[in-house]
């Protein structure tokens, strides 16, 4: 009996959420680090390595020490995330 | 996911399945005239099973009602015994059969004329059936899962066929479908490597116009140009000395149908 053969599904039109399974959570940027890396705080005063998304690095976001911003966890890995979103 | 590999007697147990799909097959494909009906191979086949160890592996598979499927004509896979497809002189039809035995998994099909066919389709069977001796005759150690796919397409599409891409070969053992996939088509060289006790369902799925495919239902793939298509398979080991068809006795050689 011959296999379907499935093709891994891409989800689209997602919006920031690249990944699926991250949590987001608010943080706040405490100092910039090398290779578009910032040591962020989270809501939970944690402070997590994350480094900035490719699509605000596709559209030239920039990130400053004091920004608010949304941060991805994966939860595979708690002590790293990605900067999704800066607040105004 | 990691590619199970199998011991010489897990070889064996799957071999043992093997068998008996063989006889099935082999019998079903003698009794094959017009005027039977797929549903009439179907019952054969469930009779065979009377004491027979293991159980047929299709039945229940995903919801799959039946022992066999049977597949005519533009039909290219899993198409289901009904007591109204009635054979008619002329038609191919496809019968692929699986047993478990002892939680081993055993897997194969063959493309078998209904009375006199024309040269052209005969010519498809052939081709087809050719195309997987090359591909088993590639499963061997060091050999990559891309030649195996290679050799089926190069050889389909050579002859002015094509190949069937919604549907693979399949990795076989304690389940009926393991990695890993086995497409027929690929790139010499490209792929997983073959490693001594890998065992893979090979199965060419060859149309004789396009390769498209449409979805009569849930289960029955069809060619979307109406044109016939012709769908041979084996379980292969992979071993030190040359590929080992699980799905057919020892002693036989030769072309694999």
């Amino acid at each position: 009996m011959a296999k379907r053969y499935e093709k891994k599904e891409k989800k689209e039109g997602d919006s920031g959420n690249t990944k699926e399974d991250a949590i987001e959570v608010m943080a706040t940027v405490l100092e910039p680090l090398p290779n578009a890396m910032f040591r962020v705080e989270l809501e939970n005063k944690h402070q997590v390595l994350a480094h900035v998304s490719g699509k605000m690095r596709k559209n030239f976001i920039r990130i400053l020490s004091g920004d608010k911003v949304a941060v991805e966890l994966s939860p595979y890995d708690l002590t790293r995330g990605r900067i999704v979103y800066r607040y105004k | 996911m990691a590619i199970h590999l199998r011991s010489a007697e897990e070889l064996e147990k799957m071999h043992r399945a093997g068998l008996i799909v063989h006889q099935v097959l082999t019998e079903l494909r003698a009794m094959v005239r017009p005027g039977l009906s797929t549903m009439d191979l179907e019952k054969f086949a469930e009779s065979k099973l009377a004491g027979q160890p293991g159980r047929a592996a299709f039945k229940g598979y995903r919801g799959y009602p039946c022992v066999l499927c049977t597949s005519v004509n533009s039909e290219i896979v899993h198409g289901i015994p009904s007591p109204k497809r009635k054979l008619r002189e002329g038609e191919i039809v496809s019968i692929d059969f699986g047993m478990e035995v002892d939680g081993y998994f055993a897997d194969s099909a063959v493309t078998v004329p209904v009375g006199q066919i024309t040269p052209e389709l005969q010519k498809l069977l052939d081709v087809t059936r050719e195309s997987l001796d090359r591909a088993i005759d590639k499963m061997r150690p060091g050999n990559r899962l891309g030649d195996v796919g290679h050799a089926v397409q190069s050889w389909a599409e050579q002859n002015g066929y094509s190949v069937v891409r919604e549907f693979v070969g399949h990795g076989i053992g304690t389940k009926m479908h393991d990695e890993p996939n086995l497409p027929n088509y690929g790139d010499a060289g490209r792929g997983a490597r073959l490693q001594e006790g890998m065992v893979i369902a090979v199965e060419p799925m060859v149309n004789a116009g396009s390769p498209q495919v449409r979805m009569r239902d849930e289960w029955v793939a069809e060619t979307a140009d109406g044109q016939p298509s012709a769908h041979f398979e084996h379980t292969v080991a992979v071993t030190a000395n040359g590929p080992w068809i699980l799905t057919r006795p020892k002693e036989m050689t030769g072309s694999s149908w």
